[in-house]
């Protein structure tokens, strides 16, 4: 059996080329799980997982859940909102507590960069991102770089846009690290004000016009803006900016014909994408949310799958 | 009469650019002479400082000693003993304390704690009430007080007409006004420099343009005003080309650059995997102006060297990075680390009589401090030196009553084994003596 042999999933950047190919291979052996009419393994039986979400969440945290139920973990959820975090206590007191109950696993969503660092510093227990602030989100990358190949059947020599707010976005870095090291080409487009500065550290290519950057492209991902980006100033409205930067029919013609139509969720509709492509053949939106629990499934079997008892 | 005699040592005094073996005599807390073979008088204790290096007793012009109102993370007496432990003999302490030292009776609070600690500390009083940018502390009651300059340190003072008012005003009183230099717009929940390794980490950048917009308006205003500038811890290329065409224009200003800013940059953020030790205002910033800190220092552009020394609890910095505080402390790390720069030889052209010019003569000179010289009738304030003593930073063993600091663990090579404060023993090899000085 193989197994990463690492303690902790803390972001694509870190990740090799070769692991991202055995997560998404496993991915593929929990798909066929999820696909049976009785979707259940024994494979965690015994194990013990904490959820511990600090910002609100559906997709991620449904999916999570939902892996380690069907690989028989047991687990526990916890909303930052209702965790002793409002009484005042810290993090790493938060999480030592509950891991001396026997929890190996911590999948944690938290609004500060760097803080699943932090807690894989401070506990033994495995630590999964599930989006830490603007750094990562790397099991969002992971799905969708799956969700890719599933579709095309390869992630080399692809051609990937995407658009929107790269600065203050989590998935978007996860993707850009995860998708170059499988060998894609990624450009991204955007206003300027939503790149992150030094965007040339990432390797890729950036378009101001839309059009441009998604000419040849095999996949067009949009990304979710959010309201409090123009009301800090980095643009003048919604509106204007969804008809700059909307992904749109209009502005999809020197795309690929096939290209596919991506979106993390949740979805802004008529502002980072319209309904017609979101709802549309070539949209993979829903199958990203599929890929979420076979990925997530793959992640905690490769992880804790027998290492303990070997 | 109560004499000292430091024998033997390799004097190095850059006031007056001495710098060869001799004696030094301090009597009754001043020195009396220096001088190659001096005699020991009878009754006079002996240091004996063959092959070490005496200096005049080190000047860190810029600390923060959270006292009063945050005693946990420091006090006057702890600050003054991490002083003393780390070769300094002299600190100015800034007013961001809790209250505020914006008042004359802060600055007597300040001076009455610290009369009889291990080192001497000057109160820097608060350049606006409250440090809120908005009225004019009492300048000149506080000078009166024993204030020895002004600052709203920890706060950039937003306003230009703020600014443009105390620079005038304080010109009255002959006291030189600190800058920390930050356009709080630009630098707006910045966490640390503003590039590549703050795009990849996820963190909100500060740009060097947040200072330099902010020195740029401060050295115009300086050029209406007169009067004396001072820049807090420069930290970017372009803040130090600034005050280079300043300081050729002749503008009274001066500067000064921390330890670390000298020896790290934003690479250790993402090395260090998020350690809250890294975290400090203004941040660690590229390579390329750590060189440019460095040539600055050397040529003159940058007059001292402080700590910054901004100690904070290890809860305080035991969290995610965006909610620990900024800061490091640096009262137990500066000279040995400098030492440990200067050892191995990576600067070009950076000398042990400078780094001691650094410390001593012109931190001095800036705050207008007596000492930095060893000079006949100067305070008898000594450091001495042991160039090759070995060192291991470790924060555990810190007279501070903080840990944080991104250099624990470092091996170095250098240390202080005295310091001496109006002739009477501070810190004797790293052990600093528990008992009320005379100062």
């Amino acid at each position: 059996m193989q197994t990463l042999r690492r303690k902790d999933i803390l972001g694509l950047e870190e990740i090799s080329a070769e692991e991202i190919t055995l997560i998404l291979e496993t991915s593929r052996s929990m798909r066929e799980i999820m696909q049976r009419k009785i979707k259940k393994v024994p494979t965690l039986r015994g194990r013990s997982v904490l959820n511990l979400f600090y910002e609100p969440s559906t997709r991620t945290k449904a999916s999570f859940e939902l892996a380690q139920k069907y690989m028989s973990s047991d687990s526990v959820s916890v909303a930052g909102s209702s965790s002793s975090l409002v009484k005042g206590e810290t993090l790493k007191d938060t999480v030592r507590n509950v891991e001396i109950m026997g929890i190996e696993c911590v999948i944690m969503r938290h609004p500060v960069s760097g803080s699943s660092h932090y807690l894989a510093q401070n506990v033994e227990a495995a630590i999964i991102n599930a989006g830490d602030g603007m750094h990562e989100h790397p099991t969002q990358g992971l799905l969708d770089m799956f969700t890719i190949w599933e579709k095309k059947g390869r992630l080399e020599e692809l051609k990937v846009t995407i658009v929107g707010d790269i600065r203050h976005s989590r998935v978007a870095r996860s993707n850009l690290w995860g998708l170059q090291k499988m060998g894609s080409e990624v450009v991204v487009s955007g206003p300027p004000t939503l790149m992150p500065p030094d965007l040339d550290v990432f390797g890729v290519k950036y378009y101001t016009d839309l059009e441009e950057a998604v000419e040849g492209a095999d996949v067009v991902m949009a990304l979710r803006l959010q309201q409090e980006r123009q009301e800090s100033g980095l643009f003048p409205s919604m509106r204007e900016y969804a008809e700059l930067y909307g992904v749109i029919p209009q502005k999809m013609a020197r795309a690929k014909e096939d290209a596919l139509i991506m979106h993390p969720g949740p979805m802004n509709r008529g502002i980072e994408i319209s309904s017609e492509l979101a709802d549309g053949p070539r949209s993979v939106v829903l199958e990203q949310a599929a890929s979420g629990v076979a990925v997530r499934m793959a992640l905690l079997y490769l992880l804790l799958g027998g290492t303990k008892e070997q | 009469m109560k004499q000292l005699l430091i024998k033997g040592g390799r004097v190095i005094d850059p006031a007056r650019s001495y710098d060869q073996t001799a004696d030094v005599l301090i009597t009754d807390g001043i020195v009396e002479k220096v001088d190659p073979a001096l005699k020991t008088p009878t009754g006079a204790e002996e240091i004996d400082a063959a092959g070490l290096v005496v200096t005049p007793g080190l000047i860190d012009i810029h600390v923060h000693l959270r006292d009063p109102g945050q005693e946990y993370k420091e006090d006057i007496p702890s600050g003054a003993r991490a002083a003393a432990a780390g070769g300094f003999t002299t600190v100015a302490a800034m007013a961001n304390t809790d209250p505020v030292g914006d008042d004359p009776s802060m600055i007597g609070y300040v001076r009455r704690k610290a009369s009889g600690a291990a080192a001497r500390v000057y109160p820097i009083g608060a350049l606006t009430r409250g440090l809120e940018g908005k009225e004019m502390a009492e300048l000149g009651r506080m000078k009166l007080a024993g204030a020895a300059a002004f600052s709203d340190d920890g706060r950039p003072v937003k306003s230009g007409m703020m600014m443009r008012n105390a620079l005038h005003y304080a010109s009255g009183i002959g006291t030189v006004v600190i800058a920390h230099e930050e356009d709080p717009y630009l630098s707006a929940g910045g966490m640390m420099h503003e590039g590549t390794v703050s795009s990849v980490l996820g963190l909100r950048g500060i740009p060097s343009a947040a200072e330099e917009a902010m020195i740029s308006r401060d050295l115009l205003i300086l050029k209406i005003t007169g009067g004396r500038l001072h820049i807090a811890h420069v930290s970017s290329a372009g803040s130090v080309e600034m005050l280079r065409r300043a300081k050729a224009e002749g503008l009274n200003v001066t500067a000064e650059v921390t330890p670390h800013h000298l020896l790290l940059t934003e690479r250790l953020v993402k090395n260090s995997g998020y350690n809250t030790n890294t975290k400090v205002n203004p941040p660690l910033r590229t390579e390329n102006d750590r060189q440019a800190l460095w040539a600055g220092l050397l040529d003159g552009t940058i007059d001292a060297i402080a700590s910054d020394h901004a100690p904070h609890h290890p809860d305080d910095k035991d969290v995610e990075y965006d909610f620990a505080p900024c800061g490091i402390a640096g009262l137990e790390t500066t000279l040995h680390l400098l030492l440990d720069e200067l050892s191995s030889g990576r600067v070009k052209d950076f000398s042990l009589p400078l780094l001691v010019e650094k410390l001593t003569s012109a931190p001095a000179r800036v705050l207008d401090l007596p000492g930095g010289t060893l000079e006949e009738g100067s305070p008898g304030d000594v450091t001495i030196i042991d160039p090759d003593r070995e060192f291991i930073i470790d924060p555990e063993k810190w007279y501070s009553k903080s840990r944080n600091t991104p250099f624990a663990g470092k091996h170095l090579k250098g240390a202080p084994v005295y310091t001496i404060v109006g002739g009477e023993v501070t810190m004797k090899e790293g052990v600093v003596a528990e008992r009320e000085f005379q100062g």
